[in-house]
């Protein structure tokens, strides 16, 4: 009959057809993973070649530990944006552990860090319960927390005119030092990345994140805890928002009281252009890196040049934002009609 | 069957009446109450001098919340309004050159295309609404800057400074100002077929997709008309403060904005605009801090407050998904 | 041995008895065939298996044991597990991590071993003929294969009784055999299957016992072998063979006046979309009304809203006057004289949140006003007019339309509708969920609309209420149409011959 005939040709069509998809869903995969870095790489070759001083070690080394702080701001970012949240409420926090590390520093090396990382983890606690058992939109739970964080911030530091300084000599020489010509910040923060990773990728909680950012729905039918996870991820925002507040004081020697750094911004910038989802579901650690450094690069390159502004950063961000934003979304249906 | 008639037969008062009328008006309560206390406790809290000076601070947060209403109203949100107005607030200077008149055309330009870039990206490109409005959150400012090289300038002319800080019949301009955009969007949320139309969408946009409305025409209309208002309160507020600093005008009044809108009652779900109510969610934000100030408490205090209602007024604003 | 058991169930949901004293047994080792059209209260008893809903009145038993789920959770724990038609993974999660989320493997360390997770789910998914690269994107795979996916979650995690709802209906053939070849697997394990489908050659082929739900009762259980294919669909559809003579049970008059050679209002001519619709061409004269026919799933509800422009074509034409709309967006067919009725009145229908007014004058707004000013009191005439002819009970125009009862709500769309002056009417299933009194006032409204020489298409379930209401039927299945009846052929015994007859020929086919 001929049914068999059409039979053995639709088989080839559909053998065919599944070929192709997978290899658009390689390549687009790869796009969505790697895009960040390819470019990061092209910038530092045109800066390497545009720039002499750029092509230094001393010039690396500027740029990792300027990156430090918003390289960790990002990590919590990660996390959040992966479950389909955001966290707009860091760059107080970071100001906010900036300053309680300063004042915390006269008890020593230890309540420095450990200071900070509790006033911070605790608003964490508190987005995350909000958001997770109230349904009230992440964006606004996180919005009415950065004001809140800097009313906090404003109070122990007498409205803003107090400026506590490093009192601890070992903070100090923690955020001055160096080892091997890398100052010690970008060391504690490399460490900070890897168990990120370990964590993101290689146990169940990491899962867990995908999985709520990637449907909530399916998510809790499949057994996963999505509340609890969800509390986790602001939690760990909250922290190593603290943490980098941290190690700006100890950089600087002083808790600065400055209001509306727009940390988070850079930091969801940082993220996105690394190739995570806005949207949640989907996203890497090791594109958040390339994506920090690829704005700490041009951020770096703004300054070689000189009289340019520094809000070139921004704009280039928000660019850069823009263009990742939109190609993700066709990236994501080129993904899905195949 | 008759559902006309049980709803009729319903308690008076009942939990579920209550949380249902809270939202909606729970906010002209708080105000009586606020300005009951201020009455009795607050020394010369309602001379003229000193409504005048609040009035005046709440004036670009409503002509802010007014457009942020229109987009909240289709179950959307704009995160970029403090950057477009700092974006008006650079371009101001730079065209003062060419007259008063001018200057405003290019800053309300200027709030144009942000609102086709946000309305494209949501409308056609199909992005979140809260995706969409990030890059222009993230990079607006700092274009603002860039156009202003990122230095404050004092803006010296008379007729813009008469919008900022001129009286008329005894009210200040900037006042009479906010309630004309109160007045326009009022009108335009209830009598316009725009105005049904945005309801619509943010009430069931399949629905309306299908009843043969050109929905993404009206959602990209509602973004520019949101970027304008943003526009013509940053223009504002340099005419007031005689002076463009894209660093500071409009800092965090997408949360202010924001805040008075859901205090004042309009769901976040969409599909319902209260345009009295986003006023009075304004002057209720506007009254705890002026309250907190005179009675000796700090800045940082009232910040913290102020946390505290809009996590408050969402929290019984929120969505009931039980039904 | 009964493995789970619904012994006198209820359901009430506002206005609706979802489920009606329902009692349904499954053995150890049965395929179940759970069948009956929307709305039969087959979701909602698929609901009440798996701790979505509780019943308002009745028990479960399950192994034995009086049971009781209070979360999806609980019944998955207990070994329900459920396939649903939108599969239920996490699209952009690889096929691995999908597979084990939760259950991951781990090696000494805690951490989850991802070799032996992608060995493990290849072998486990070469059973299920799923072959792919497991660490691909779940949603970049085809619809068959992460259907398969699910099943084999569901397996893995000791299921004694799975639910499968409509598993074929993205399925290719091929994947459908491969499926069976699964389910006849499980069933040599002892594993007990629900299976609810519309596609009657399967569920003939794979399934042990059946039972039929019609207006949230049991109208029919047990073997389905001992069940003639004809008297399925006709217990489904709601009309026992013998009563089929028909005595006028609706508020249909019968019979319109058409002008046998009048230009078709409508024409659509070969309407392609992938995968769903194949080559679909029928013609609408005015003052017709033209059935639908078909089961669930057959592209009744795709092939309306593709004509309304709110469904993707690929090819094919819809006139309307002849005017070729070319591809209309919702916007243009309303603008030609098109207006859909469709089928979920909540989420594609009404704007709840807003009053009648507004959803009467939606449609129209700019025909009511001038210079984008709305005229209140132009709309009022329109509104009260409609309200007055379609006796539409509300408090009054300013209602709520959330608060309305389903036959007023389905007013008030049809006023909608009405009021944008159609030239054609595409109605899914105009008088589902609303109560009978409400359903005539419809029905004889159509007739009216049909005789002031409106263009009708019908999609209805009720086999009574689309050989009454229609001139002519046209029969789909599987997207395509399969056969037409007119004249004195259009009658419910005709309409079941043909539906069943189309199931048959595909059987043989294959």
């Amino acid at each position: 009959m001929t049914q068999t005939v059409s039979d053995h040709e639709v088989a080839a069509v559909v053998a065919a057809d599944e070929r192709r998809a997978e290899r658009i869903d390689r390549i687009v995969g790869l796009i969505q993973r790697q895009g960040a870095l390819a470019v990061l790489v092209v910038v530092v070759v045109i800066g390497s070649v545009a720039f002499p001083n750029f092509r230094s070690f001393d010039n690396a080394a500027t740029i990792l530990i300027a990156a430090a702080p918003p390289a960790l701001i990002a990590l919590g970012m990660t996390f959040v944006i992966i479950t389909g949240g955001i966290d707009l409420s860091v760059g107080s926090l970071y100001v906010l552990g900036g300053v309680v590390s300063a004042y915390a520093s006269q008890w020593g090396l230890l309540p420095a860090f450990l200071a900070p990382l509790a006033v911070c983890g605790l608003i964490g606690v508190l987005n995350g319960a909000l958001i997770a058992y109230s349904r009230m939109a992440p964006f606004i739970v996180t919005l009415a927390a950065l004001l809140g964080a800097r009313g906090l911030m404003r109070a122990i530091s007498d409205e803003g005119s107090t400026t506590y300084l490093v009192e601890n000599d070992a903070f100090r020489a923690f955020g001055t030092g160096s080892f091997l010509g890398i100052g010690y910040p970008v060391w504690l923060v490399a460490a900070v990345f890897a168990l990120g990773m370990v964590l993101l990728s290689r146990t169940r909680f990491g899962h867990a994140v995908y999985a709520v950012g990637g449907s909530e729905d399916a998510a809790s039918l499949m057994g996963v805890a999505v509340r609890r996870t969800k509390v986790w991820v602001y939690v760990m925002s909250g922290l190593l928002a603290g943490l980098a507040g941290a190690i700006n004081a100890a950089k600087l020697g002083s808790g600065v009281t400055v209001l509306g750094t727009g940390m988070e911004l850079d930091a969801i910038a940082a993220v996105v252009i690394g190739g995570t989802l806005l949207t949640g579901g989907a996203g890497t650690i090791a594109g958040t890196i390339a994506g920090v450094l690829l704005l700490g690069v041009i951020q770096n390159m703004i300054n070689q040049v000189g009289n340019v502004p520094s809000s070139y950063q921004q704009v280039i961000s928000g660019a850069f934002l823009a263009v990742v934003v939109v190609a993700q979304t066709y990236l994501v249906k080129l993904r899905r009609v195949t | 069957m008759s559902e006309a008639t049980a709803v009729a037969t319903r308690p008076a008062i009942s939990p579920a009446r209550i949380r249902a009328w809270l939202p909606a008006y729970g906010v002209y309560v708080a105000i009586a109450l606020l300005m009951l206390f201020n009455v009795l406790f607050t020394p010369n809290f309602l001379a003229w001098s000193n409504l005048r000076i609040q009035l005046i601070q709440m004036a670009p947060i409503v002509i802010v919340a007014l457009g942020m209403a229109l987009v909240i109203g289709t179950e959307g949100i704009d995160l970029s309004v403090g950057a477009v107005m700092a974006l008006a607030a650079a371009l101001i200077p730079l065209y003062l050159g060419y007259g008063v008149i001018a200057a405003i055309i290019v800053s309300l330009i200027a709030g144009v295309l942000v609102g086709l870039i946000n309305g494209t990206l949501v409308a056609k490109v199909g992005l979140q609404p809260i995706v969409a409005t990030l890059a222009l959150f993230v990079g607006g400012r700092g274009l603002a800057l860039v156009i202003s090289g990122g230095q404050l300038k004092d803006v010296r002319n008379e007729d813009l400074i008469y919008l900022g800080s001129g009286d008329l019949l005894g009210i200040p301009v900037l006042v009479w100002i906010a309630a004309l955009m109160v007045l326009i969007v009022g009108f335009v949320v209830r009598r316009t077929v725009f105005g049904r139309r945005l309801l619509a969408i943010g009430g069931n946009r399949p629905a309306t997709e299908l009843a043969g409305v050109p929905v993404k025409r009206v959602l990209i209309t509602v973004y520019v008309v949101c970027s304008v208002l943003a526009s013509i309160a940053g223009l504002l507020a340099v005419a007031r403060i005689q002076s463009s600093d894209a660093s500071a005008v409009g800092l965090l009044i997408e949360l202010s904005a924001i805040t008075a809108v859901v205090v004042g009652g309009t769901p976040l779900t969409g599909g319902r605009v209260r345009v009295l109510g986003t006023v009075a969610g304004a002057l209720l934000m506007q009254l705890v801090v002026a309250t907190m100030i005179k009675h000796n408490l700090q800045p940082s205090t009232t910040e913290m407050v102020q946390a505290v209602i809009i996590l408050v007024a969402v929290y019984v604003a929120r969505e009931r998904k039980t039904r | 041995m009964a493995l789970l058991e619904v012994v006198d169930v209820s359901k009430v949901f506002p206005g609706v008895r979802a489920l009606d004293d329902v009692s349904f047994t499954l053995q150890a080792g049965e395929v179940h065939a759970l069948v009956g059209e929307n709305g039969a209260g087959k979701s909602t008893l698929i609901k009440v298996l798996t701790g979505v809903y509780q019943p308002d009145a009745g028990s479960l038993r399950y192994r034995d044991e009086a049971a009781r789920f209070d979360t999806p959770m609980d019944a998955q724990r207990a070994g329900i597990s459920t396939i649903y038609q939108e599969v239920n993974l996490i699209p952009l999660m690889s096929v691995a991590h999908n597979l084990f989320l939760g259950r991951e493997p781990r090696n000494a360390l805690g951490l989850l071993d991802e070799g032996r997770m992608h060995r493990e789910a290849s072998e486990i998914l070469l059973r299920y003929g799923v072959t792919t690269d497991v660490r691909r994107q779940l949603g970049t795979l085809a619809l068959g294969a992460q259907q398969m996916v699910a099943l084999a979650r569901a397996v893995m995690i000791d299921a004694k009784v799975v639910i499968m709802d409509e598993p074929t209906s993205s399925l290719e053939p091929r994947e459908v055999s491969t499926l069976f070849g699964v389910i006849r697997d499980l069933h040599a394990q002892g594993i007990g299957i629900v299976y609810v489908s519309h596609r009657l050659d399967e569920l003939y082929q794979i399934c042990d016992a059946v039972t039929i739900l019609r207006d949230g009762k049991v109208v029919h259980t047990g073997k389905l072998a001992d069940l003639e294919r004809i008297r399925l669909v006709s217990l489904m559809l709601g009309r026992e063979m013998s009563a089929v003579r028909r005595e006028g049970f609706t508020g249909f008059a019968g019979g319109h006046a058409t002008a046998a050679d009048a230009e078709p209002v409508l024409k659509v001519t070969d309407l392609n979309s992938r995968r769903r619709l194949h080559d679909i061409s029928f013609s609408v004269r005015p003052g017709e009304v033209v059935g639908l026919g078909g089961l669930l799933g057959a592209g009744r509800s795709e092939t309306i809203k593709a004509i309304g422009g709110a469904y993707p074509i690929d090819g094919g034409t819809v006139e309307v006057d002849g005017r070729d709309l070319k591809r209309p967006t919702t916007v243009q067919a309303v603008k030609a004289g098109i207006a859909v009725q469709p089928e979920d009145r909540k989420a594609e229908g009404l704007v709840a949140g807003l009053s009648v007014r507004e959803n009467i004058a939606l449609a129209v707004l700019p025909r009511l006003s001038r210079f984008g000013l709305v005229s209140d009191r132009r709309i009022d005439e329109i509104v009260r007019s409609y309200m007055d002819r379609l006796r539409i009970k509300a408090s009054g125009p300013d209602q709520r339309v959330g608060d309305l009862s389903g036959g007023n709500q389905q007013k008030v769309l049809l006023a909608r509708l009405l009021a944008t002056r159609p030239k054609v009417l595409l109605l899914d299933e105009p008088t589902r969920g609303i109560d009978v009194g409400a359903k005539a006032e419809v029905q004889s409204l159509i007739d009216e609309l049909a005789a002031e020489g409106l263009g009708v298409v019908l999609v209805s379930s009720d086999a009574e209420e689309l050989v009454e209401g229609a001139d002519r039927v046209v029969v789909l299945r599987d997207g395509a149409v399969v056969g037409e009846l007119t004249g004195d052929r259009v009658t419910t015994e005709a309409l079941l011959e043909t539906i069943a007859a189309a199931a048959e020929l595909e059987e043989t086919n294959e």
